[in-house]
């Protein structure tokens, strides 16, 4: 389709049985932009995530990966289309070490038998290793290099599974929830980490979150989902206005919320 | 060295191969209960080349791996699709299947068993033990290594960061199955007979306990493991026929304290000056 969005959904439908999650859905991320998903829960944000990722394949519709059609791709080498995402419940590997878990995200660069039994834990000069611990540097967890991951604190654990998805080099990031569980000087590093590996990089970012102040600190555009479709999109200014999105958050009568926190 | 301190050092060495054979697999998330078969394949195919060709005895346990391996390729396609106790069962019955293909073989003797003539000694068998070791050790420190656990740890995330899971997993499970049949020609041309009914499911399970009892978060755990369970019993031979059960009650409070195993990731690295961080792994790797 057009190749000018490094994302684009086409009517994209996904029922669960014969609940409606995902329903008819368009939209597109520009390249070098911050778009925000946002909507109640339950609304089909994550679920658009799985979609977009291969972890449930569409019922109808098609995905675009810049104007490459990837709705059939299997989930594993659509990473290498340039897409990385975070997780809403922290996934890390509970048995490597945060420098490993890195490490993890950078195996879709890194392809074929001779990559694979290229030795990274013995020599300290290895080329993956000094990358993962630069990446690692730039996030300020430098100091958590071979800790096991489960012992770490939250927010620790939410900005190295970011470093792990942004060593994969990806186009569009896809990020579930970053903010969620963070206290405000924890979201105001992230903030800050996002806008600087991400934004002043040109990776294109596609936010799932319900802190009204980070999405519009951060996304130029905002999507809002209610019982899995689109009910606005606009600036974060324009869509906190929308009469239809403040009634899919706080019901129609207008008792005059004026709360920026959305969840 | 006493014929009696011999004895006990090849079997440890060919303990500590086939508890690899059994590491590789649980190290991807795998139990697999058949490894003895896979041992009795190289065993059984190592001792006809020695029996049967000029072959030398070394060359032969390697191609008696390969077939092992080989076998193991061709399964763990339909096999490996099984999970969790699923693939337990699945495995125990592939073991069943070669026991008793074997029983039914008259060309390598059958229920008889077979008599093998090469004989190798300690030293071979120790270099073998040593090279299975340093080969593991050094696989683990790849990046290979590190997929093979994220796939244990996370199958979803795994295939997500662009890891080919199943091809992981079928390469543990035939790599380990290499390393058992390279056990089972050790096994052959050092006591130079074998028999099906030796590879039955009872050493599947002592080496898949070797292994756990050891740990699997580390490639030093089968090591461990390993050396517990073969000297344990002869430390306590003085104590004769009480020996197994104290060794039993050792066994039985070992894991209770210790539920991951005796070597556990975390101590491991601090011991190799890598980690300041608490042993805190709570979970089983089988789990």
């Amino acid at each position: 389709m057009s190749g000018s969005s490094i994302l684009e959904l086409d009517n994209v439908s996904k029922h669960f049985g014969g609940l409606s999650v995902v329903d008819n859905l368009s939209f597109s991320v520009p390249p070098n932009s911050c778009t925000g998903l946002i909507g109640p829960n339950g609304a089909g944000k994550t679920t658009v995530f799985n979609l977009i990722t291969g972890v449930h394949p569409t019922d109808a519709g098609h995905i675009f990966l810049d104007g490459k059609d990837v709705s059939d791709l299997p989930s594993r080498q659509r990473i290498r289309h340039g897409i990385a995402r975070n997780f809403q419940n922290i996934r890390l590997m509970p048995h490597l070490t945060t420098i490993e878990n890195v490490m993890v995200g950078q195996h879709c660069r890194n392809d074929g038998l001779f990559g694979n039994l290229q030795p990274l834990n013995i020599l300290p000069g290895n080329r993956w290793r000094k990358e993962a611990r630069e990446a690692l540097a730039n996030a300020g967890l430098e100091h958590y290099e071979h800790a096991a991951v489960r012992s770490l604190p939250y927010g620790v654990q939410k900005r190295i599974e970011l470093v792990r998805a942004l060593v994969a080099q990806p186009r569009l990031l896809l990020l579930d929830e970053p903010a969620a569980g963070l206290n405000s000087a924890e979201t105001g590093a992230l903030s800050d980490l996002l806008k600087t590996r991400c934004i002043a990089r040109g990776v294109a970012m596609l936010v799932v979150e319900h802190d009204m102040q980070f999405v519009g600190e951060l996304c130029d555009r905002v999507i809002v989902l209610n019982f899995g479709r689109k009910i606005a999109e606009g600036t974060p200014n324009d869509v906190r206005n929308d009469a239809a999105v403040r009634e899919a958050y706080f019901g129609s009568d207008d008792s005059g919320m004026e709360t920026d926190h959305a969840s | 060295m006493s014929a009696y301190a011999e004895g006990i050092l090849v079997l440890l060495a060919i303990n500590i191969v086939f508890a690899y054979g059994a590491f590789l697999p649980v190290a991807a998330g795998q139990l697999n209960l058949g490894v003895a078969g896979f041992a009795a394949i190289g065993g059984y195919v190592s001792a006809f080349l020695t029996n049967n060709t000029m072959v030398p005895a070394f060359v032969a346990i390697l191609i008696g791996g390969v077939a092992a391996g080989s076998v193991a390729l061709i399964v763990a396609v339909p096999v490996l699709r099984t999970r969790g106790i699923y693939l337990a069962l699945a495995t125990f019955a592939l073991g069943e299947i070669v026991r008793a293909t074997i029983l039914n073989l008259e060309i390598v003797g059958g229920a008889a068993g077979y008599p093998v003539a090469k004989f190798i000694g300690l030293p071979m068998v120790a270099a073998f033990a040593l090279t299975v070791v340093a080969l593991v050790s050094l696989l683990f420190a790849t990046r290979f290594g590190i997929a093979m656990t994220a796939v244990h740890d996370d199958e979803r995330v795994a295939d997500l960061m662009g890891l080919n899971v199943r091809a992981y997993q079928i390469a543990a499970f035939t790599l380990g199955s290499i390393i058992a049949g390279i056990g089972g020609g050790l096994y052959a041309h050092h006591y130079n007979y074998i028999e099906a009914q030796y590879f039955n499911v009872s050493l599947s399970i002592s080496i898949v306990l070797y292994v756990l009892f050891g740990g699997t978060q580390s490639v030093a755990g089968p090591l461990v493991g390993t050396i517990v369970f073969t000297l344990l019993p002869e430390v306590l031979r003085g104590s004769a026929e009480w020996r197994y059960v104290i060794f039993a009650a050792v066994v039985i409070v070992s894991m209770a304290l210790r539920p991951q195993g005796l070597v556990t990731a975390a101590p491991w690295r601090r011991l190799l000056g890598l980690s300041h961080s608490d042993d805190s792994d709570g979970r089983e790797r089988l789990a």
